[in-house]
């Protein structure tokens, strides 16, 4: 049973709260840095030129909650990767991470910490 | 309008709604009480709610389009469009809908500018999303002076699309009194509360901060 979904931002705010609904789990969104207003953690990860920063609300996530990460597209992994850094500083247990759409060449799915990928159409 | 004012006056879910935003002081600027909507979402009930109001309103008028404004729109508009068979279209940030900028429809993403305190921002939409005819729905999380709605309306309505109404959690009390948006019904959940009337159940040392006056 999962009791949180985060999404990143924005694409993946999309697809993220219809989700977490329907599932019964709350909402966490990770966002680019300074939207978030209050406490936050950040994570840095590298672009293909410089870097950019996830941020999430200190106190959305308790310790040992299972969660799910979701994006609308996973390319070389980076962000997503972010986003597990992010939830496995706050304590959180990574069920899986789910896209729509995969761009498999580009291996993201090995950045994943061993967790579980699920996706629903890959592009070649 | 206020839900409270049209219909759902006296109803629970209004005020588990209200208590379930948090208040956070001096945000992005000093003098501001940022409504903070992610509390909502971490409240699976206050937010089924926050979205079942606006399809029960929504689901018998005909919407074709829900239109979200980034990114806060987001959060909310898709489970209203998913619920209301409507489809989904969003309203973005400039250069970050992909298709070629252009002043004529010709191309794919048109823009519409409106005002900030200090200067102006842009707001996109691609050109094939919506159709003359289409019976549109904008949301948001929160209507202040109107100027981002406003130019989301514009954006809809130079398409061909019939705006039908705003859809916003929250809304500041300068639009109570003008309920309409270039001619456009605003439909408002909650008004912003101040500082002191906290929620506590939600972690306290999440709100705690932001709660004790």
């Amino acid at each position: 049973m999962v009791f949180l979904l985060t999404g990143i931002e924005a694409r993946g705010f999309i697809f993220g709260p219809p989700i977490a609904l329907a599932i019964g789990a709350k909402f966490v969104p990770l966002r680019k840095p300074k939207k978030l207003p209050g406490e936050v953690i950040s994570e840095e990860y590298t672009l293909e030129y410089g870097s950019d920063r996830l941020e999430m609300h200190v106190g959305a996530v308790n310790k040992g909650e299972r969660a799910l990460v979701v994006d609308d597209l996973i390319a070389t992994g980076g962000t997503l990767c972010a986003a597990m850094n992010l939830l496995e500083r706050a304590g959180a247990e990574i069920v899986e991470c789910a896209c729509l759409i995969e761009l498999p060449e580009l291996k993201g799915r090995d950045r994943l910490h061993g967790k579980p990928l699920h996706v629903l159409v890959e592009y070649h | 309008m206020f839900a409270a004012e049209n219909g759902l006056k006296g109803d629970p879910r209004l005020e588990a709604i209200s208590q379930a935003i948090r208040v956070v002081p001096h945000f992005p600027k000093k003098g501001i009480m940022f409504q903070d909507i992610t509390t909502l979402l971490l409240d699976h009930k206050a937010f089924q709610d926050t979205v079942d109001i606006f399809v029960d309103r929504y689901r018998n008028m005909d919407i074709s389009v829900v239109a979200g404004i980034e990114a806060r729109g987001f959060m909310f508009g898709p489970s209203i469009a998913l619920a209301i068979g409507a489809k989904f279209v969003p309203l973005r940030k400039p250069k970050k809908l992909p298709g070629t900028r252009t002043k004529y429809h010709a191309g794919k993403v048109i823009c519409e500018e409106y005002e900030l305190e200090y200067g102006t921002d842009c707001l996109e939409m691609q050109v094939d999303a919506v159709q003359p005819g289409d019976r549109a729905l904008i949301v948001d999380d929160l209507v202040a002076t109107g100027g981002t709605l406003s130019a989301a309306i514009r954006l809809l309505e130079r398409m061909g699309a019939q705006v039908v109404e705003c859809g916003c959690v929250v809304g500041l009390p300068e639009v109570k009194g003008q309920c309409r948006l270039n001619g456009k019904p605003v439909y408002i959940l909650v008004e912003p509360r101040e500082i002191d009337n906290c929620r506590h159940d939600i972690s306290s040392e999440f709100l705690n901060v932001q709660c004790s006056g």
